[in-house]
């Protein structure tokens, strides 16, 4: 008769974490940014119809990095339970809240479970509120743990790098153009050698307030993001005075063909 | 019940399960009680009890469709609502709108508004216009058992296809039936005039500001005739909700157009209450 080998919480614990995160940070990476009139969102994806980014709600929207069929299947579960509870309350009762709190409990449940293995997976719900300073961002990893955001954040791929350039190059009141274009060229700066991601290879949407539809959802097409890419200097290296960059950043949008030509 | 937390916390099993991309189909199983029509329970006489909405018309045009309503709600021989809404948007490029039992006619509204953004958010894309109205088709269908006791519902849905690049209207019947329509039609208890009125003035090239027109004219003989449709309250200034669909979308006509269109409509009924000649051949 075989004894089973004992093996501490702390390990067992320590290893489904290890082993989560391994996934997670096989996939590339994805940012959110705060900027004047919502939020947006900017990932790489080379594939244009499996959507890391999808709306949740009328202000709600999800992102997730991991395993595909994993986060697919949570973002399925908070379509259910905010359209069932904007049926049988009203839209408005709908929160990002309530959904970030019910991801919570099924990752962490599903963490901490002998029998399964846990989701690799990591998760944002964000909301977007009247102004700015309404804007919730919770950031959901695999054990169940929530965290609130503000301004920027990252998850999946090599985090650290992406980190510290949007700590560097983050400002409050970015406006659309800026935000795109920074989580773009944040992205592209995840290893020592930074790369351009192309448009075509980015999938982004935003959370608009200013938007007029209920919806405040918007996914961004090839053409959007390529413009929002354009309006800028594609090197914004000085970076010490942000009112000169702005300046030569609305110049360079009048005629955005000039500007590039005129940066080589 | 299955639709209460499971034992093992978070999400309900039933909301993880993979399947079905329809609403209706979910709530039927996780939370059957908000069913429109569930509590089929109605006795004879209750019909004079509820409010009941009256007339719709709906038109198409080169480039659309316009859907009316007037804002009437009747309790038996009461008016029970003067400016009831009953036209709405089903989704981003459909209308909807319903006569009948009011109260049932509403939730079955939000319950098809619900299944169409549902739908898209789960499965990334839209329902053709078809699609759509067949999935309005199966939620009639639940409602039957009340339409035998006089609730009945009767929506007219209509919206812009994209595929075949043109506005259509489709109605039904309490048994779900689905009926294309072609130009023009009323629903409710007014529709038999509202379409006498349609037949006169209705021309496959009006524009949309005449096609608009067209819609309120049909109300207002409506009202006419119909104690149950109400006609252009020009003292409270509540005047028909008037709905268009193109292939930018979904837009309610400003209620300031639509009181200017229903001031010279009254002004020249002033002159000719029966409304505009039609040539006699």
């Amino acid at each position: 008769m075989s004894i089973p080998f004992y093996v501490s919480p702390e390990q067992l614990m320590k290893d489904r974490a290890d082993f989560a995160r391994k996934g997670i940070a096989r996939g590339r990476g994805l940012v959110v940014v705060q900027y004047a009139d919502g939020i947006a969102f900017v990932s790489e994806n080379l594939h244009r119809t499996l959507h890391k980014i999808s709306e949740l709600y009328d202000r709600i929207a999800f992102a997730a990095v991991g395993r595909y069929n994993e986060y697919e299947n949570l973002r399925i579960a908070g379509v259910r339970l905010a359209d069932m509870r904007g049926y049988s309350y009203d839209r408005r009762d709908v929160t990002g809240r309530g959904l970030a709190n019910a991801y919570a409990q099924t990752l962490g449940t599903i963490f901490s479970s002998g029998a399964e293995k846990p989701y690799e997976v990591e998760i944002f719900v964000a909301e977007v509120g009247d102004l700015q300073s309404d804007d919730q961002i919770y950031r959901l990893t695999y054990q169940g743990s929530v965290a609130d955001e503000h301004g920027y954040a990252v998850m999946g791929g090599s985090t650290e790098r992406v980190e510290a350039y949007l700590n560097d190059n983050y400002r409050e009141g970015l406006d659309f153009d800026e935000a795109v274009r920074l989580g773009v060229i944040a992205l592209g700066h995840d290893n020592e050698v930074e790369r351009s991601i192309p448009a075509e290879e980015v999938e982004a949407a935003v959370l608009d307030r200013s938007r007029n539809q209920q919806r405040k959802f918007r996914r961004l097409s090839v053409a959007d993001v390529q413009r929002a890419l354009d309006s800028g200097e594609p090197e914004p290296e000085p970076a010490e005075e942000s009112s000169a960059t702005s300046d030569a950043g609305s110049a360079s949008a009048s005629d955005a063909a000039d500007g590039d030509d005129a940066s080589e | 019940m299955n639709n209460q937390p499971p034992a093992w916390g978070g999400l309900p099993r039933a909301y993880m399960t993979p399947g079905t991309s329809s609403f209706a189909q979910f709530l039927s199983g996780q939370a059957p009680d908000l069913l429109p029509g569930h509590h089929a329970a109605a006795t004879a006489g209750l019909a004079e009890q509820v409010r009941h909405g009256t007339t719709i018309v709906a038109a198409t045009y080169p480039g659309g469709v316009v859907m009316a309503g007037d804002r009437r709600a009747t309790m038996g021989n009461v008016i029970a609502q003067r400016d009831i809404e009953k036209v709405f948007p089903a989704d981003d490029y459909s209308c909807v709108a319903m006569a009948g039992a009011a109260g049932l006619g509403v939730e079955m509204i939000r319950l098809f508004q619900t299944e169409l953004e549902h739908y898209e958010k789960i499965e990334g894309s839209t329902l053709s216009l078809d699609g759509k109205a067949n999935r309005l088709a199966g939620l009639l269908r639940t409602n039957l058992s009340m339409a035998m006791q006089g609730l009945a519902v009767v929506p007219l849905f209509a919206g812009y296809d994209h595929y075949t690049e043109q506005g259509r209207i489709f109605s039904y019947d309490v048994t779900g039936g689905r009926y294309e329509e072609h130009a023009f039609y009323a629903v409710g208890s007014g529709s038999v005039f509202a379409r006498g009125a349609l037949k006169k003035l209705y021309r496959d090239d009006l524009a949309e500001s005449d096609c608009v027109t067209a819609t309120i004219q049909a109300l207002y003989d409506a009202a006419d005739d119909d104690s149950a449709t109400g006609g252009p309250d020009l003292t409270r200034r509540i005047f028909p909700v008037v709905a268009v669909v193109t292939t930018d979308g979904y837009r309610r006509i400003p209620d300031a157009d639509i009181s200017e269109i229903a001031d010279r409509i009254v002004s020249a009924r002033m002159e000719r209450p029966d409304g505009p000649a039609a040539p006699l051949t």
